[in-house]
Order: C-alpha cells, then structure tokens, then sequence
C-alpha cells in the first residue's frame, strides 16, 4: 500500500493552526519563529481540540514557559482550543533551524550553527578542532576568535572579530 | 526490552546530583574570577538546574501523591538527598575553617572536571534506559555535558600548566577532591534494582574509560593522579558532610518562607 495513504490528512483547523503558529517569534530572538527553529514540531487535532507539540532547546532555557504562553495566546485570540504538549524526544538539534532563519539569524547579528558532527566516538572527550572560521555576522570575515563558549544565553558563545573588532555571539551546534 | 520506569530512589540521585552542582556553581554568579567565567559558571548551573527540572518532574509522576518539582528540590531535608557528596563540598580545599572561606576557582574547576567526565559517560548509557523518558532526559543532557566537560578539561590544562601557583593550587584541589570520586563506583540498592531492570546504567562499567580520559587530561595539564586513600563517601545513601545543609537551608529558604508563593 502506498505510505501516502497512511498520512492523516490535514483538517482545515490544523492548517490554519500552522498558519498562526509559524508567525509566534521566538521570545529571545524575535526575527526568528519558533517554526523556523525547530522547536515546533507537530500540530494534530484530536476531539477537535488542537494539540501542538513543542520541544525545549537547551535544558533550563527559560524561554520556554513563555514559548508555551505564546501558542496558548495565539490560538486564544482565533477562540481555538488548545492542548499543549513538551516533547523531550527526539532531542532538539540546531540542525533543525531553516536556512532561511540562519540567514535572519546572521542578519541580527548572531552567526549561525554550523551542521553538528556527531562524534565518532561518543564517550571520549573531543579535543576543539580546527574549527570551521565562524563568519562575523557583522563585516563577513572569517578572522574570527572564540572569547567563551558560553555567552549571553545557554545557546550561545562569545566571539570577536579580530578585523572590524566587533564581539559576536556564536548559536553553538547542539 | 520490555517499557519500564526508573525506580524512584535513582530518578531521586540523578536529580539530587544536577539540583546540587547547580546551585554550588551558581555561587560564582556575580563573584566569578572573570566576566566570562562569572557567565560560562551561571549558563553550567542553569543546564544543570534545567536537567534537574525534568528528573524532578519525571520522578514526581512515578512518586504520585501530589508530588511536583518544588516539593522534591524544596520541601525535602538534606539527609533525604541523595547526590554525591563530592558535589556539595565548598569551593575551597580542606584546611578552610568555615563554609563562607575564600573560593578556590581551581577545586571549582576540578570537581566540575572529575564529574562531567563521569556524567559523559553515564547519560551516554542511559540513552538505552528501558525508561523512555529517563532515555530522552538523557540524550539532551549527553550535549550539554559535553560543554561542560570541554570548558573544565579546558581550564584544567590552562591552570595545571601554568604557572607554579595556578599548578600547586589545582594540584591541592585535586589531591583533596579525589578521594570523593570513589562514590560514583558503589552502587546502592536502588541503583542495583535500576540496572536490574534496564532502566538505570550500571557506574562500574564506565569506570576504566574514565579513568583514561583523566589520565590524559592529567598529563596534558601535568598534573598528578592522586590516590585514594579507602574513604568512601556515603552522600547518595544521604550520609552527607555537614555542607549540605548550608546549601540546602539556603536555597530552600525562599520556598519554605513562602510555601504557596506564585509569580
């Protein structure tokens, strides 16, 4: 039998749930949608109730009460009944995030996740490798240098461009 | 391998580990040696106290009985804690007198060391918890440890390698620190039943790759191995030194003055 057959078809009240949905923006970083990011990852209706999957990012960000406040508010104001559900797995990857956000992303100044590379032997400690140059997100040069791995978010490094001098923050590969 | 969920007492030591370090590093926020090390210190703690959320919130469905997050990480006594006892200790050696002594960044460092090398290996097994749930805790934590592992690993080279102070300093720190790693190795009674069922990762299995990633820490920061001298420390069958309840009283404190208290 054809997979296609298997798919549940899309009501209408979960289409026009993803329409609302995809324009919620992130609260830390509002040029981008939680879509794009990936932390919305399902919309089903069950007893025509809409039931919406979201997933944390990084353990103890605290934006995610507020994410869930924000899909509560949005179906609210459309009087669509919502059921919202956190979903721990599969774990949320920074390779969920859209090129197109990452290019939102860099254009307010925030460089972009590199693609993960899943360590080839999991349990050891992985010395820093020569890293990919992290692009300035202000001038384009990859004369870049880390100052911390962590920075102004649980999500973020601290970098510097050693050309036009600016500090950056880096969204670290999870 | 048949759906399972975690004994209560495991979810309890997991939990009580994260909630305990998290709260000792956080001590550094506003006090750190440096602006980036004050941030990096206050990002560890807030993974950690995020990873304890989730153990809480998971072992208070399998408690039931009203049970939630608060009354598990606030409304128990520190010898009903189960956490390790290397991680509740000061961020001094030994010879301070009081719990209030000046911090020490390199006993900071090594014991954040010596316990995300440890934690590496043990969310990596427990990704094959037969508790699906304990499972997706797991695979979350396993990236952020590695953070973790890599900024202490980090910091443990740059000051054992450094100079004759930062040396002598987080030599001391770990010469004091090391004798408390020998807990991770016993397995209590609830552990035991957790291995039995698949749920939980046996400690004795990850010992030896541990112990060469220490190793090869040690030697890159030329440091030497201590030790250990037969004490076994007994923080996750709740016998604890006397700075858990320090820690605890304080950050029960708000909680217990406020019980109801909603913002």
């Amino acid at each position: 039998m054809n997979a296609l057959l298997a798919l549940p078809i899309a009501s209408d009240a979960v289409a026009r749930a993803w329409a609302l949905l995809e324009q919620v923006p992130d609260p830390e970083i509002p040029v981008v949608s939680i879509r794009e990011l990936g932390i919305l990852r399902e919309i089903s209706e069950h007893d025509g109730a809409i039931e919406v999957v979201i997933t944390p990012t990084y353990s103890g960000c605290p934006a995610m009460g507020q994410i869930e406040d924000d899909v509560r508010a949005a179906m609210a104001a459309h009087a669509m009944p919502v059921n919202v559900v956190t979903r721990l797995a599969p774990a949320w990857t920074t390779d969920w995030i859209t090129d197109a956000a990452k290019d939102k992303l860099r254009a307010y100044g925030i460089a972009p996740p590199h693609t993960t590379q899943q360590p080839e032997q999991v349990l050891r400690y992985q010395p820093p490798r020569p890293l990919a140059a992290i692009a300035c997100p202000h001038c384009g040069s990859a004369n870049t240098t880390e100052t911390s791995y962590f920075s102004s978010t649980a999500c973020k490094a601290l970098y510097k461009c050693l050309d036009c001098l600016e500090p950056f923050d880096y969204f670290k590969p999870y | 391998m048949a759906q399972t969920t975690a004994p209560l007492a495991y979810l309890l030591h997991l939990a009580d580990n994260a909630l305990v370090l998290g709260q000792r590093n956080a001590e550094w926020c506003a006090h750190g040696p440096v602006l980036e090390e004050d941030i990096a210190m206050a990002n560890i703690s807030l993974d950690l106290i995020g990873q304890a959320r989730m153990l809480y919130q998971h072992a208070a469905t399998v408690q039931g009985n009203g049970a939630t997050e608060d009354s598990l990480a606030y409304f128990r006594d520190a010898k009903d804690f189960r956490n390790f006892t290397l991680l509740e200790l000061p961020h001094h050696g030994p010879l301070a007198g009081t719990a209030n002594a000046d911090r020490d960044y390199a006993t900071t460092i090594a014991r954040n060391f010596l316990n995300s090398a440890f934690t590496l290996r043990l969310w990596h097994a427990l990704q094959a918890s037969s508790d699906a749930q304990l499972a997706a805790i797991a695979a979350k934590s396993l990236k952020e440890v590695r953070y973790h592992l890599r900024h202490s690993r980090d910091w443990l080279v740059r000051l054992g390698d450094g100079t004759d102070e930062s040396h002598k300093r987080t030599q001391a720190a770990l010469d004091h620190l090391w004798p408390y790693t020998e807990e991770f190795w016993t397995v209590t009674a609830g552990e035991a039943a957790a291995i039995t069922d698949g749920s939980g990762a046996d400690p004795r299995l990850l010992r030896e790759g541990w112990g060469e990633d220490v190793n090869q820490a040690l030697a890159e920061a030329t440091l030497r191995r201590p030790t250990a001298k037969g004490f076994l420390p007994r923080g996750k069958q709740g016998q604890h030194s006397e700075h858990l309840s320090d820690l605890v009283t304080e950050m029960q404190s708000l909680a217990r003055q406020h019980p109801e208290a909603v913002w």
